[in-house]
């Protein structure tokens, strides 16, 4: 960690576009969406309702990151096919 | 280009004819007596087009520094004035723009707070406000409001110190009094303050982010780093005035002496009330009593090393604010100067003696008063009060 020395000037960020580099994943809790790409119709509402773009919209499926998902479960509360569950972080480990 | 020359200037108008001179590229503010004369000044040079600014008229104090901030942070030379509930309507403001590190100017004619409802002077104002990381500058009359206008914008955009600062002083006893105040020339300010260049401008070929979140991982971090930056600026400040004071003749310091040669007792002042003081100190120096007086120009940062220097060696010093800081001791530069000396093995009693609340005159004859109170606890080497109101009717108080 810096030091107050060397942290940038009164707190600025001049690295334009850096929050991406935000580790906001850890911030979920207990749990974590799972996606079972058979159920996945690739409707991308999921993708849509996510509020932190945590969702990955590939070629033919949708990823989830988790290096930023809060764990908010928007995703899996949206989706109409029942493809995304919340498993507990100790379940999934 | 205009020569050196006296003129007729209250010190609203100083403010106003010094910040002209400045040529501020952005001025927001919103008129509130005793301040409303600079601001009427400034929009007629601007609508005049003998100031090339951008005068934005805001709906509120807390707007108009708000709109200070965001063209500070663009790299505009920045200038606002207010006052009073004005000012504590900015509060919230004042802080992010110290935390910003953004150099801004404003003027603030030193009024007392509601309530009762109150236009007249005192610093309630400012000196509640001393703790938001601005630079306060207090100035004693109309030829200091101008000079001290000009240095305030080279203090605030110096590198080393990138700080708002507050150049104030005192609501109609400074603002409204006409005085001959010698200018400099046009030319003479422009060599002594260069246009303003900005370290990280908002600019969309190099963005930067400025007022994000600080988590608790880094806030310490960035706060220290601001409390170095405002210590230090001490010594910077301290430059800029020797140079001010060289270039055209000026005598000004940071903590400014007066008959202190063989005193025993000192009053220690802020503001006008110096003015006054001074008469007094000539006239009981006259009867062969050892009183001299200090004037504090630099409240924030506070010089403590300086304060402890100028005030060792003495028996007494009664300190006069021009507020009082509630259920406490007395108003914030008595407890201030208490705190400075209580480590120093050889320590002047203090006692404070808030003064002219809500525009009470500070009379001759108070500062003799105190001077006996100090003389008596000098004699005695006792102190049996932290402080004591003077200008008010009434048991406890010295009379108005």
């Amino acid at each position: 960690m810096k030091t107050w020395e060397e942290v940038p000037f009164a707190g600025y960020i001049l690295e334009p576009g850096n929050a991406e580099s935000y580790r906001t994943g850890d911030w979920r809790s207990r749990q974590k969406p799972v996606i079972n790409q058979e159920k996945c119709t690739f409707c991308l509402l999921c993708w849509i309702y996510c509020p932190d773009g945590a969702i990955t919209r590939r070629e033919s499926k949708v990823e989830i990151d988790y290096y930023h998902c809060k764990g908010c479960g928007i995703c899996a509360y949206e989706c109409p096919s029942g493809a995304i569950r919340m498993k507990s972080e100790a379940e999934e480990a | 280009m205009m020569a050196r020359k006296v003129l007729a200037l209250n010190g609203d108008e100083a403010a106003a004819y010094a910040v002209k001179q400045c040529k501020p590229d952005v001025i927001a503010a919103y008129p509130i007596t005793p301040q409303t004369i600079i601001v009427e000044r400034l929009s007629d040079f601007v609508a005049d087009g003998e100031l090339d600014a951008e005068f934005i008229s805001a709906e509120s104090e807390h707007s108009a520094l708000s709109a200070c901030i965001g063209a500070s942070a663009m790299g505009a030379r920045t200038y606002t004035a207010t006052a009073s509930q004005g000012l504590a309507l900015m509060y919230e403001m004042l802080f992010v723009a110290s935390s910003f590190r953004l150099p801004i100017v404003m003027s603030v004619a030193n009024r007392a707070l509601n309530s009762p409802l109150n236009i007249w002077n005192d610093m309630s104002d400012t000196m509640g406000a001393r703790d938001c990381g601005w630079i306060q500058i207090y100035n004693e009359n109309a030829q200091e409001v101008y000079d001290f206008t000009i240095q305030s914008f080279r203090i605030a955009e110096d590198h080393r110190v990138l700080l708002p600062v507050m150049v104030c002083h005192d609501g109609f006893v400074v603002s409204h009094s006409t005085e001959g105040v010698e200018t400099l020339s046009d030319s003479e300010v422009d060599s002594f303050l260069p246009p303003r260049t900005p370290v990280y401008p908002l600019d969309v070929e190099n963005p930067v982010t400025i007022g994000c979140v600080g988590v608790p991982e880094y806030y310490p971090e960035i706060k220290y780093q601001q409390e170095v930056a405002t210590k230090k600026s001490i010594q910077t400040i301290k430059e800029i005035i020797n140079e001010f004071n060289e270039s055209f003749g000026r005598n000004y310091d940071i903590i400014e002496k007066y008959q202190m040669d063989g005193a025993e007792v000192a009053l220690l002042t802020i503001g006008s009330a110096s003015g006054t003081a001074k008469d007094a100190v000539d006239e009981m120096r006259a009867e062969g009593k050892p009183v001299g007086l200090l004037k504090l120009r630099l409240f924030r940062p506070l010089p403590v090393e300086d304060l402890r220097k100028a005030l060792s060696g003495l028996k007494a010093v009664g300190v006069i604010d021009r507020h009082i800081s509630f259920g406490s001791m007395g108003g914030a530069l008595n407890m201030e100067v208490r705190a400075a000396l209580y480590e120093m093995r050889e320590r002047p009693h203090v006692m404070g003696f808030p003064a002219g609340l809500g525009g009470r005159d500070i009379r001759v004859e108070h500062f003799i008063k105190i001077t006996e109170e100090l003389l008596r606890i000098a004699e005695r080497d006792v102190l049996e009060e932290d402080y004591r109101v003077v200008g008010c009717r009434g048991p406890g108080c010295i009379g108005p």
